[in-house]
C-alpha cells in the first residue's frame, strides 16, 4: 500500500508541471530516477530535455495546453503551446490518447479479421482503409487480377462516396473552426444521405467491414444505383450553394488566405500527402500514379492549389483542393454508376464472394501497399511468414500521422487564432494518427 | 532506375560493403544496407539526380522473433519525379536487454518525416536512433514500461497501480 502511494506521488509532479508556472525543477529528477532503474540514462535524455524546456519556458513565456478536449483539435489531440502573448513560439503536439494497438492486434488476428480494425483507423473514410488493406493482401495472394470488374467498380463507388463524406466533414468543421456555423449543418445534412446509402449496402453507418479479401460482403442492394444517381443530382447544386456560402466568403478568405503557408519542399520532406501535398501545388495522386483498382478506366482531374487567394499552399488552397475533389469524386461516381447499370449490370448468378480465398495464406514475403485514402497516402506494410493466416508484422502508414507532424514547422510564430485555422486545414483524424 | 542500377550506383558511390545483401523473392525487392551507413545511403539516394528518392513513405521497426534475436528497420522510399519505389532494410542482433536497445543511425537529417516514425519505432519496438533530436515516446505514456511490439512482451497488468482489464 505504501509503495503504491510512493509511485503515484513520484509521478504526480511530472503531470502538474505545466499547470504551475513557477515550480521547483526537483520533482522532475525524482521522476527520472524511477525510469533509470529500467533503462540506462541515455534513453531518458530527450524526456529530461523536454521537461526542462517546459519548466524554463514557464518562467518567461506562458505554456498553454490546447486540448485534449478542445473542440477545434478535432478529437483528442493535445497541443502544448509556448506562447509569448498572442504569438505561438512553439507547438509541441502530444498524441496517443486514442491509441488502440492496431499493429499489436493485427499480429494476433487473421487478415480477414483485421479488416474491421482498419475501419477504425480513419473512421470518417472506413471504406478507403479496408480497400487499401484488402488490395495489399490480394496482391500478396496473387489474386488481384482475378477480381471481377463489377466488384472493382463497386469498391471504387463506395470509396468515392466515403471520400465525399470525409471531405464534407473536413469542410464543415473547418467552417466551424473559423466561425461559420451554417456550412457545418449543410455538410452534415448531405453526408447523412451518404451514410444512409452505405448503411443500406453494408449494414452499418460508419464502420462498414464491406470490402473483403477477394470480394465484397454482399452485392449492392437492388435499387442502390438509382438511389445513388438521385443523390448525385441532388448534391451537385448543393455544392454550388456551399461554395457561395463559404469558399468565396470574404471573412473566410481573410481568415485562411496566406495563413499556414506550406512550401512544397517542406511538404515533401515531411511526408505530407493527399490534399496537403496537392494544396502546395504538386499533382500527386496515387489513384493516377499507381493506377490501381478501376481508377485507370475512370476519367478525373487532380485539383491542385494555385494560390488564387494568397500564396500557394496556404490554408485556403488546402480547403479548396478538398472542395474540388468532391466534384471529381462525383464525376467518378457517375462513371461507375453508368458502367454498373450497363455492361456490368447485376446478374442473378453474380456472387461477390465467389473469389474469397478459402485460406488466406500468402507466400512468405514482405509487401508495402499504398493507396490514396481520403487524407493522403495510406500504406500497409505486411510481413507474411508463408505458414499461417496471421501476419508476423503489420505496420500502418497513416496519412494523418505524417500530415500532423508538419504542424510545429508551419505553426511557428503565428497567432493563436491562426493556429486554429492551420490545425483545421490539415484535416487529420485522431483515430488514424494514434491507430 | 531499376533495382540493379541503384545497387550499382551505391557500390560505385560508397563501397561494395555498404550493401550487405538483397531480398528479391517477393513482389518488392529490398536492399539490405550496412546499418552504420544508412543515413549516408538515404542522403545519396535522395540527392542523386538519377534516383531522387525524396519521399519517405514509411519507416517500420521490426522484431524478427525470439529465436533470431534480431531487430531491424525497414524504410520505404518513393521518388516523386521518377514515380519509383524502393525498400531498404537494416538489421542487427540484440540480446533484448532493456539497458542495451538495438541502435541505428537516425535519418531525421535526411527526411524530417522520419522524426515521428522513429519515435514510434522507439516507443513500440524499442529501437534507439542515434542522433535523433527528440527521441521520446510518442503513442504511449512517457512512463510506460516495456515495448509492446516486441515478440517477448508481456501484457502489462497494472498501470500506475490501476489494474488493466481486458
Amino acid at each position: 500500500m505504501k509503495r503504491k502511494f510512493l509511485r503515484t506521488h513520484a509521478n504526480f509532479p511530472v503531470i502538474s508541471i505545466n499547470l504551475k508556472f513557477k515550480i521547483n525543477p526537483i520533482p522532475i529528477v525524482i521522476g527520472t530516477k524511477i525510469r533509470n532503474q529500467l533503462n540506462s540514462p541515455k534513453y531518458s535524455i530527450a524526456l529530461n530535455k523536454y521537461h526542462q524546456k517546459i519548466a524554463s519556458a514557464a518562467t518567461e513565456d506562458m505554456v498553454l495546453n490546447m486540448g485534449p478536449q478542445h473542440p477545434s483539435t478535432h478529437g483528442v489531440l493535445r497541443l502544448e503551446l509556448i506562447t509569448d502573448g498572442e504569438i505561438v513560439k512553439e507547438v509541441i503536439p502530444h498524441i496517443g490518447y486514442l491509441h488502440r494497438c492496431f499493429e499489436k492486434h493485427a499480429e494476433s488476428l487473421t487478415y480477414q479479421q483485421t479488416i474491421p480494425f482498419t475501419d477504425r483507423m480513419d473512421y470518417l473514410a472506413s471504406m478507403n482503409n479496408s480497400h487499401a488493406f484488402v488490395m495489399g493482401v490480394e496482391r500478396m495472394m496473387g489474386i488481384d487480377k482475378d477480381i471481377p470488374k463489377r466488384i472493382e467498380y463497386i469498391r471504387v463507388l463506395v470509396c468515392e462516396l466515403n471520400r465525399i463524406g470525409s471531405h464534407l466533414i473536413a469542410i464543415g468543421t473547418y467552417g466551424i473552426d473559423i466561425g461559420a456555423f451554417t456550412p457545418f449543418l449543410w455538410c452534415f445534412r448531405d453526408r447523412e444521405h451518404i451514410m444512409g446509402m452505405l448503411e443500406w449496402a453494408s449494414g452499418s453507418r460508419m464502420l462498414y467491414n464491406y470490402i473483403w479479401v477477394g470480394g465484397l460482403f454482399y452485392d449492392l442492394p437492388v435499387g442502390f444505383e438509382e438511389r445513388c444517381r438521385e443523390f448525385v443530382d441532388y448534391f451537385k447544386p448543393k455544392m454550388v450553394e456551399l461554395n457561395q456560402l463559404l469558399t468565396d466568403n470574404e471573412v473566410f478568405i481573410s481568415r485562411t488566405a496566406n495563413i499556414g503557408v506550406l512550401p512544397l519542399d517542406v511538404a515533401i520532406n515531411y511526408g505530407c500527402s493527399g490534399p496537403m501535398l496537392r494544396g502546395s501545388g504538386l499533382k500527386w495522386d496515387l489513384r493516377r500514379i499507381d493506377n490501381y483498382s478501376a481508377y485507370p478506366e475512370l476519367e478525373f482531374d487532380i485539383p491542385v492549389g494555385k494560390g488564387e487567394m494568397g500564396a500557394v499552399g496556404d490554408c485556403w488552397d488546402r480547403y479548396k483542393v478538398r472542395v474540388d475533389e468532391i466534384g471529381q469524386s462525383l464525376k467518378m461516381i457517375e462513371q461507375c454508376l453508368d458502367r454498373l447499370q450497363k455492361e456490368l449490370k447485376r446478374t442473378p448468378e453474380f456472387d461477390p464472394r465467389s473469389k474469397l480465398p478459402r485460406k488466406t495464406i500468402p507466400k512468405a514475403q514482405d509487401y508495402y501497399v499504398r493507396c490514396e485514402g481520403a487524407k493522403g497516402e495510406l500504406g500497409f506494410y505486411f510481413m507474411a511468414d508463408g505458414k499461417s493466416e496471421i501476419p508476423t508484422r503489420v505496420k500502418a502508414r497513416a496519412p494523418s500521422f505524417n500530415n500532423l507532424s508538419v504542424l510545429p514547422e508551419i505553426a511557428r510564430g503565428v497567432m493563436i487564432a491562426d493556429l486554429i485555422a492551420i490545425v483545421g486545414s490539415i484535416d487529420f483524424v485522431l483515430g488514424e494518427v494514434d491507430r | 532506375m531499376s533495382f540493379e542500377d541503384i545497387k550499382l550506383l551505391l557500390v560505385e558511390k560508397f563501397s561494395p560493403e555498404v550493401i550487405v545483401g538483397e531480398e528479391t523473392g517477393g513482389l518488392q525487392p529490398a536492399l539490405l544496407i550496412e546499418p552504420a551507413r544508412i543515413a549516408d545511403v538515404c542522403l545519396e539516394l535522395r540527392n542523386n539526380s538519377k534516383t531522387y528518392f525524396d519521399f519517405l513513405s514509411s519507416l517500420t521497426g521490426v522484431d524478427y522473433g525470439t529465436e533470431e534475436n534480431r531487430f531491424g528497420v525497414v524504410y520505404h522510399v518513393a521518388s516523386i519525379p521518377y514515380k519509383t519505389q524502393l525498400t531498404l532494410k537494416v538489421s542487427n542482433e540484440n540480446n533484448r536487454d532493456l539497458n542495451d536497445l538495438p541502435s541505428f543511425p537516425s535519418i531525421t537529417s535526411v527526411y524530417r518525416t522520419a522524426d515521428w516514425h522513429e519515435r514510434e519505432a522507439y516507443d513500440l519496438v524499442g529501437i534507439f536512433f542515434e542522433g535523433h533530436p527528440d527521441l521520446r515516446r510518442i503513442l504511449l505514456p512517457d512512463d510506460w514500461e516495456g515495448f509492446p511490439l516486441r515478440k517477448d512482451y508481456k501484457t502489462a497488468e497494472y498501470y500506475k497501480g490501476i489494474r488493466i482489464d481486458f
